[in-house]
Parts: structure tokens; C-alpha cells; sequence
């Protein structure tokens, strides 16, 4: 067994109406090369404009990551030649980012890690590449789109660690808003470091590049500890080197030495002036963040007794786990709204396929539904039933209710006539449950609810059943 | 002949005739000035009222016309076509000046010496077997001729004021930031400047006051200053105090010229004092010039690969596509140039050569603040002598440690307004003057500069 060593460059691009130097349009989705401006193709004469919001967004996912804010940040161009960068250098920050220093809380399981941050920078895109058989074609739809790079320490140690961080960290880019993150789309890529070594000090350094979905992540790593160990038990020495991983294959391939490295020859943009950031600004910002995912988790967990599963299936999205908040804060069971959520809701939203900001049961009328429960005016079976007109019908838990004459029946002697006569009909049960199968007594209580057509509250229901059972 | 010149005429002649006649000098001497690069042969009326208004001018091939060619003088945008206007252009035409023509410059306005545009070499109106330097060659040349009375060049090192110089016209180099570089062809960024040239310092304020200002295109563009530089101009001068910095002094071989101006200036009330900077560093000013501008530049033109911009070379991958593209398409002049940028910008030379060359940049504008804190402007002679013989000119650029030939640099280090003004002549050519302050002190400049240079053309009449 080696110590396994892993820093992530996590590559992000931001949600923003223009891209991060220039006026055309962020929406590189559309129709090829249509949303582009002399500046995205690098005509000769066009200098850079930088987008106030990409640097507020930049900003945010700093404070998010709890890293140091430059109050003086500055921008350097990267220069190389291809055919997808069409000024011949990406503008970039090398010296001065908007965040260093900076950390984020995950869970690995039930433990809890802090994954240092090196720095988070903001840059540019390239256009896109689509590769044919004896040509390729060029989109500059996204070049130029605002790109966020999160270069993380080498402090996680397996692919579990590297995923787990991924997605808090993805998670957390969505909370803030300054991305939807979505890897499908290349919103977000990676580029995996790894190194291998018998004792505290870092092995060798292998680089795998743009790998595009947290599963590629997980299997390249994989497969790197695999290939790395072989050759460490060989004896062998591993290379230096920047790896490819083929998703086809779940592989990796060598690309270029240490020595073929490429020499970016960063310089100083002289084309950006120092970027000055005021400390008012910052807290502006850092107020604006929401309470993020790890902190939620956490509190639904001690405070509201959730389990895990059910605290990281509310915190996936922030609307559901804001919904979930906002219905609680109105006076419901934390537990009752979790199972509305993470049963009902969730299933629902997904069947329609639309977001809960569309959902037509807002946070006051699940208060309404569950208080309707509470009270003991309807019973579960019922609230379904309610749950499913309200949608139908768009309308109201209460204009249900009334409207359908859907309640409880809290009505005892109406009750007391039914378990009478379930009592009546089932003289062997009775026998069983008196002999000691108390498991009986369920199967009587459902007896009753279904004779009520579920109108009957259970738990007076039991009551009454245990009560003429004792007698 | 200047604005007002022009205006007369225009007002006598019409403004078609007044065109056309500009057009047919310009095109006669091409053959033994090369000014243009492109002529227009029509032009649309305007019914500004601004003071440039129906005037022609001639702008620099380096700046970005919407649907008129546009080639930096260079074999790699021979056929370029732009799709957006720059904003000096823009303000021009809004103005209501009339574009005469695209002059020719040093390939991609590095050079310094009129030879090496792709459309041949530019040669001095005054004296054709002379050199108009470069690299607004074309600018100077076309102004000099009398075809338009201003014209815009660039200056990243001198290249508008050492051609304005050699023409004996006026050339200007406002503060960095000053005017809009939106739409002019990247040389060397941080030091690139947009110019004017006219024959009168009262031209160059009009046509200043037009073109500066803040553009949202141009994060680097300075806030307007709110000043119209034209008013300010005839400000009394008295009291002023200039300095001249002997270590340059020294190098120049018309001492006797330059003892003429300083007299002149006194006579203005200014004073003007000796001072003194170390000569290593004012040596070392050719050497940091060329690493910065020769850094910035190798990354500038890196989109003229053959991929989207300039002709596209054969080859089975897009490393050999471009690399054929560019070895093909710069001269080698340019070439040697990208090389030296590479060099200096690798990892391994960075230190030693890009970042020192910035310090020395510091040092010189440090050690030139020093001396604003105590003069309000540094008079130098602009060039070392007259223009050269154009054969002669080889010898000439390889001056590379005279820094009386250097010291224009200066201005771009540090972002300082720079003009020159033409002093007197020396067999039949002219000799120039250059007056530089402190950054922002743009109608400083000008107003020294216009009372001398009236005060110097009364004492030529006399």
C-alpha cells in the first residue's frame, strides 16, 4: 500500500449575461459562432473589458471557499498557440487571484474533512473543438466565457475524498449562484494531480487533464493507483508527466513529459489596470452568501434528527433545502416535512420534471397540509389525497378539504360502531392477539381505517381498539 | 498649411475640389514618398460644426476602419478588411473630418526607420533621398506634403514624434490614456500611445481635444479632464521651469540650436536649468525598450497565425499550420523581434531579462518624477541631428547607446506628454525640440509648446 496524494484544478464556468472580457453573449449552447464579438475572436486592435459581475461571482465562490480576498488583483496572459485560442494567449491570474488561503468542509462518509484551497482565479475560455476525420471545426461561442479555476492543496487521499469534495464543492458553487456547475454541459472539468509514495513525502507528480464528469475523476484516479503501485512494486520510477484518460477504455495515456512542458511565459496584462477591491465590497459580498450545504447537513442532522441520507438529499438543491427551511420555520415537524420532501415533493417534481420554484404547493400550504395532520383535522392517508387534488386542481389544502368535506372522523361514537363491529368480524384474531400476537393489534387498526375509508384517525382508532380488546 | 488654411480654401473652393486636389498630390507622390498605403477616392460631406469638420486628415494603417483596408503595413493583413471601427476613428467621423487616406508605417509600427512596410520603403517630402523615420512615416510624410493639415500616427517608443521631427512638423504624444487605443493594432500595450501630428501646436490642441477622453472600450483610458487644451494653450508661460538633462545634451550636435531654444524659452520668462541623470541608466533605456516592447508584442500579434487572421500556410497540424503561417507571413525583421520577446519571457530569462527590464522602466520614471517635483517640464533636442540620408540609415539605428537617439522612450515608460515642436533648420531640414511633463499635464504641454514654438517661428521671420 502507497500513500496516495491528490490536488484537483477544478475549472468552473460562471453564469453571467456577457463573457468575462468582451459584450457577446454567455451562451455558448446556441447555434455555432453566433455569440461572439471582435474581442472573443481577437481581431487586431480589440482590448479587454472586464465584466463587473464574473468579478463578482469570482469574488463570492471566494468568500464561499473562506479564502483570502486580493484587494489589489491582477491579470497575466498565458501564452501559446492553438487553434482554439484566438489571440495567441488566454488572459489569466498568476500572481495576483481574487482568492488564496482559502478552505472547504466536506464529509467523507461520517467523518468530516477541511480540503485546503490553493487559490481561485478568474480566466477566459477557449473556443470549443469538434474533431472530424480529416478536419475539425471551431466554435467561439465560448471562448471568452468567464471560467473560474479552484486549484485545491494535495491534501485528499483517495478517489472517495476527491469526489466528496468535488461535489460539496459543486454544490457550493450552485448555493452561491454564480454557476449551475452542470459537468454534462462542460460547465465544470477537472484536472486530477496524483502522486504515489511508501512514506510522508510527495512521489512523483502525474497530471490527467480535463477530465469531464466526476465519475471519469473517480475512475482515473483509480486506475492511476492501480498503474502507479504495479510499477512502484516493480521497482520502477514513475514519470513526470501529464497523463490523458480515456472514458472508453477507463484509462491512461501518456501525452508529454516533464520536459516537453510547455513554457506559458506569463507576463503582466498590460491591458487590465490593477484591479483595486474595497474591503466594503467584500463584506457586501460575504453577506450576501447563503448558509452553505456542509452547515445545513450539520444542522439537520443535530438539530432536527435527520438521518444523512435524508439531510444530503434536502441540501442537493438550495431551493428544496430552502423550501424545506422556510416550511419548518412556519411551525412543522422538521421530520414531517423532510418525509413531505423527500417522498412525495421530490417525486412529483421529478416526474413533471420542473423545479420547485414552479411547484404549485408553496411553503405556506405544506405548512397548511401538515398542520391539517397535526391538528388531527385530517389523517395521513387523507393528507395524500389532499396533496394530489391541490395539485390537480390548484387549490389550497383548505379549500380541499372543505371542498371535497374531506376530515378526520373524530366523531367517537361513529368509531367506537366500526371497531365494534371489526372486532365483531374477527373472533380469530382477537384470539391470536389475546394469545400474545400483539402484531395483531396493527392489522385490527387497519381494519378500522379502511372500513372509514381512511377518514378515521389511527391513533384514537388504536385507542379504541385496546381499550374494548383489554376490557 | 493648417486648419484654418484649409478652412479658407474650402470655403473658396469647395470642399470636392479642395479633396480631389488632395488626392492628386498624395497619389503624384507616391512614387517618390510612399505616404499611403490606401487613398480614398470619395467622401461623404458633413454637417458637423466642429472645428475639423469637412477637413481631410490622414490615419495611420494601423488603426481599425470598418470596411476599408487596414494592413499595419504588413504582408500578414495585406487583404485585411476590419469589421469594427477604432475609436479614434469613430470620433473623427463624427466630427465630421474627411479620411484622405491610410498611411504606410513600419511593419506592425515596429521599426523606427520607414523601410519596412510591405508596400516599400517612405522617404522624407523634404528631401526624398532622406529618411522620414518611422513609424508613423506616412503620417509625417502625408502632412509635410500639405494634403491634409493633421494626422494620426502612433508612438510607442518615438514613432510619432521622431518622424514629426525629421518633417519638421509638430508631433504629439499625449499622456497614456489620454485618447482611446480601442481599435489600434497592439505593439507594445503598455506603452502605446495614439498621436497627432499637425503643422502648428494649435492644431494638434483641436484636434486632441476631440479624440481624448474616457472610452468604456479601453479600461486604461484616463477619466476626462475636463479641460478644452485649444483655450488653454495661450496661457502666459512666465515663471515656468524647465530643465534639460546634460548627460543627453551632451550627444547633441547642434549645440549651438539647442542654446538658440533655451534663450528663446527665457525670453518667455521660463527658466531653465541644468540637470543631471546617471548615464548608465539613461543608457540602459534602449536596452529596456526593446525587452518590454519585444515581449509585448511576440504576445500582440499572436493572433495573426493563418488560423483566423493572415494567410493561411499548408501543413498537417495546426502547430505546423501556424508555425508555416507566421514564417512566411513576418518579415524577418518582425521575426527576429518575436524571437527576442520569446527569449526574454522564458521561464528560465524571465528574471534576469523581462523583470529587470521593468525595473530599469522604473527606475528612469522614478528618477524622472524626481525631476517633476521640481520643474514643471524637461526640454531635450528630439533627435541627435537631422534626418539622415536614407543610406545612411543603417548606421543610424545601430546607435543603440546614444541616448540623446533614445531618450524619447522615456515619455512611453512613464506615460508623460511629449511633443515636438520644429526648432530650426539645418541645410535645408528641419530640427525639432521636445518639451515633456508630468502624466495629466497634457495642456501643460501643449501651452509650453505653442509659446515657443510662436516665439520660435517670430524669430524665424525675422
Amino acid at each position: 500500500m502507497y500513500n496516495v496524494t491528490i490536488g484537483l484544478e477544478i475549472h468552473c464556468e460562471l453564469k453571467t449575461n456577457s463573457k468575462v472580457f468582451s459584450t457577446g453573449k454567455n451562451e455558448y449552447n446556441d447555434e455555432a459562432n453566433v455569440n461572439l464579438s471582435p474581442v472573443d475572436l481577437g481581431f487586431p486592435g480589440v482590448l479587454p473589458v472586464l465584466n463587473k459581475e464574473a468579478v463578482r461571482k469570482a469574488i463570492l465562490v471566494s468568500c464561499a471557499l473562506n479564502s483570502k480576498i486580493s484587494n489589489k488583483t491582477k491579470f497575466d496572459r498565458k501564452n501559446y498557440f492553438y487553434p482554439d485560442l484566438p489571440k495567441g494567449y488566454q488572459i489569466t491570474q498568476s500572481r495576483e487571484p481574487f482568492g488564496t488561503n482559502g478552505y472547504l468542509m466536506i464529509h467523507v462518509g461520517e467523518k468530516e474533512k477541511k480540503v485546503l484551497i490553493h487559490d481561485l482565479h478568474l480566466e477566459e475560455d477557449t473556443a470549443s473543438l469538434d474533431h472530424f476525420n480529416d478536419y475539425s471545426l471551431l466554435n467561439f461561442n465560448r471562448a471568452g466565457v468567464p471560467l473560474i479555476e479552484i486549484v485545491t492543496e494535495p491534501c485528499l487521499n483517495s478517489s472517495e475524498e476527491a469526489i466528496s469534495f468535488l461535489e460539496e464543492l459543486r454544490n457550493v458553487i450552485r448555493y452561491t449562484g454564480a454557476s449551475d456547475a452542470r459537468s454534462d454541459r462542460g460547465e465544470m472539468r477537472c484536472d486530477v494531480n496524483i502522486s504515489l509514495s511508501k512514506d510522508e513525502t510527495l512521489g512523483t507528480k502525474v497530471e490527467m487533464k480535463n477530465i469531464n464528469s466526476f465519475y471519469n475523476v473517480k475512475e482515473a484516479i483509480e486506475y492511476e493507483i492501480k498503474r502507479q503501485s504495479e510499477l512502484l512494486d516493480k521497482g520502477e520510477k514513475i514519470l513526470q508527466e501529464t497523463r490523458r484518460f480515456d472514458s472508453t477504455d477507463k484509462k491512461t495515456y501518456s501525452m508529454r513529459s516533464k520536459v516537453d512542458s510547455i513554457d506559458y511565459k506569463y507576463f503582466p496584462e498590460p491591458n487590465i489596470p490593477v484591479l483595486e477591491i474595497e474591503e466594503e465590497y467584500i463584506k457586501e459580498i460575504k453577506d450576501s452568501l447563503p448558509k452553505l450545504p456542509f452547515e445545513r447537513v450539520k444542522e439537520y442532522i443535530e438539530k432536527y434528527n435527520l438521518s444523512r441520507k435524508d439531510a444530503n438529499t434536502l441540501v442537493k438543491e438550495k431551493e428544496i433545502s430552502d423550501y424545506f427551511e422556510k416550511t419548518i420555520s412556519l411551525g412543522c415537524s422538521p421530520k414531517l416535512v423532510s418525509n413531505w420532501i423527500t417522498t412525495k415533493i421530490l417525486g412529483y417534481l421529478n416526474k413533471e420534471n420542473i423545479k420547485i420554484n414552479e411547484f404549485y404547493l408553496k411553503e405556506e400550504y405544506l405548512h397548511e397540509l401538515i398542520s391539517l395532520i397535526e391538528n388531527e383535522e385530517i389523517t395521513s392517508q387523507q393528507a395524500k389525497e389532499v396533496f394530489d387534488y391541490c395539485l390537480l386542481e390548484k387549490k389550497t389544502p383548505k379549500e380541499i378539504t372543505k371542498e371535497k368535506n374531506i376530515k378526520a372522523s373524530s366523531n367517537n361514537e361513529e368509531l367506537q360502531n366500526i371497531v365494534n363491529k371489526v372486532i365483531e368480524e374477527n373472533p380469530e384474531v382477537i384470539n391470536d392477539y389475546k394469545n400474545g400476537k400483539e402484531r395483531m393489534l396493527d392489522y385490527l387498526v387497519g381494519q378500522v381505517m379502511k372500513y372509514s375509508k381512511g377518514t378515521a384517525n389511527p391513533i384514537k382508532a388504536k385507542e379504541l381498539m385496546l381499550k374494548d380488546l383489554n376490557s | 498649411m493648417n486648419i484654418e488654411e484649409f478652412r479658407k480654401k474650402i470655403d473658396e473652393n469647395g470642399i470636392k475640389e479642395v479633396f480631389n486636389e488632395s488626392v492628386k498630390i498624395s497619389k503624384e507622390r507616391q512614387k517618390d514618398v510612399n505616404a499611403f498605403v490606401t487613398i480614398m477616392d470619395s467622401f461623404e460631406k458633413s454637417s458637423s460644426l466642429s472645428k475639423i469638420s469637412n477637413i481631410p486628415y490622414a490615419l495611420k494603417d494601423n488603426f481599425s476602419t470598418k470596411g476599408i483596408l487596414t494592413t499595419a503595413s504588413s504582408n500578414m493583413l495585406k487583404d485585411y478588411i476590419p469589421v469594427y471601427d477604432s475609436t479614434v476613428y469613430k470620433k473623427l467621423k463624427e466630427s465630421g473630418a474627411i479620411l484622405l487616406g491610410k498611411t504606410t508605417l513600419d511593419e506592425l509600427a515596429m521599426g523606427g526607420t520607414g523601410t519596412t512596410g510591405h508596400t516599400g520603403i517612405v522617404r522624407n517630402p523634404i528631401d526624398t533621398t532622406r529618411s522620414i523615420s518611422g513609424s508613423s512615416s506616412g503620417s509625417a510624410a502625408a502632412v509635410r506634403m500639405g494634403v491634409c493639415p493633421f494626422a494620426i500616427g502612433s508612438d510607442t517608443g518615438d514613432s510619432v514624434r521622431k518622424p514629426a521631427s525629421y518633417a519638421g512638423i509638430v508631433g504629439f504624444k499625449p499622456t497614456y490614456g489620454r485618447i482611446s487605443r480601442f481599435g489600434l493594432f497592439a505593439f507594445a500595450s503598455s506603452l502605446d500611445t495614439v498621436g497627432i501630428m499637425a503643422t502648428s501646436v494649435k492644431d494638434v490642441a483641436i484636434v486632441t481635444d476631440i479624440l481624448k477622453g474616457k472610452d468604456e472600450n479601453d479600461m486604461t483610458s484616463l477619466d476626462n479632464d475636463d479641460e478644452i487644451y485649444e483655450n488653454l494653450i495661450e496661457k502666459d508661460v512666465k515663471g515656468l521651469k524647465l530643465a534639460y538633462i546634460e548627460e543627453i545634451c551632451d550627444e547633441d550636435n547642434n549645440k549651438e540650436i539647442f542654446n538658440k531654444i533655451i534663450t528663446s524659452c527665457e525670453t518667455l520668462g521660463m527658466t531653465v536649468e541644468k540637470v543631471n541623470m546617471d548615464k548608465k541608466l539613461l543608457e540602459a533605456v534602449f536596452a529596456a525598450y526593446r525587452t518590454i516592447s519585444c515581449a509585448e508584442t511576440t504576445s500582440n500579434n499572436a493572433n495573426l497565425s493563418g488560423i483566423l487572421f493572415g494567410p493561411r500556410a499548408k501543413g498537417s497540424t495546426p502547430d505546423e499550420i501556424i508555425f508555416n503561417s507566421r514564417t512566411e507571413g513576418f518579415s524577418e525583421l518582425i521575426k527576429r523581434r518575436f524571437i527576442m520577446g520569446s527569449y526574454v519571457l522564458r521561464r528560465e530569462n524571465q528574471e534576469k531579462l523581462y523583470l529587470n527590464a521593468c525595473k530599469i522602466r522604473r527606475l528612469i520614471v522614478d528618477k524622472t518624477n524626481e525631476i517633476f517635483n521640481k520643474y514643471d517640464a524637461i526640454i531635450l533636442p528630439t533627435t541627435k541631428d537631422i534626418a539622415p540620408k536614407l543610406e545612411q540609415e543603417k548606421e543610424i539605428i545601430n546607435d543603440k547607446f546614444s541616448v540623446l537617439e533614445n531618450h524619447l522612450d522615456i515619455a512611453n515608460f512613464g506615460g508623460y506628454p511629449s511633443i515636438t515642436i520644429p526648432s530650426f533648420e539645418k541645410d535645408g531640414m528641419p530640427l525639432g525640440v521636445s518639451i515633456m511633463c508630468n502624466i495629466k499635464k497634457d495642456a501643460l504641454t501643449l501651452n509650453i509648446a505653442h509659446k515657443l514654438f510662436e516665439k520660435l517661428r517670430g524669430e524665424e521671420n525675422v
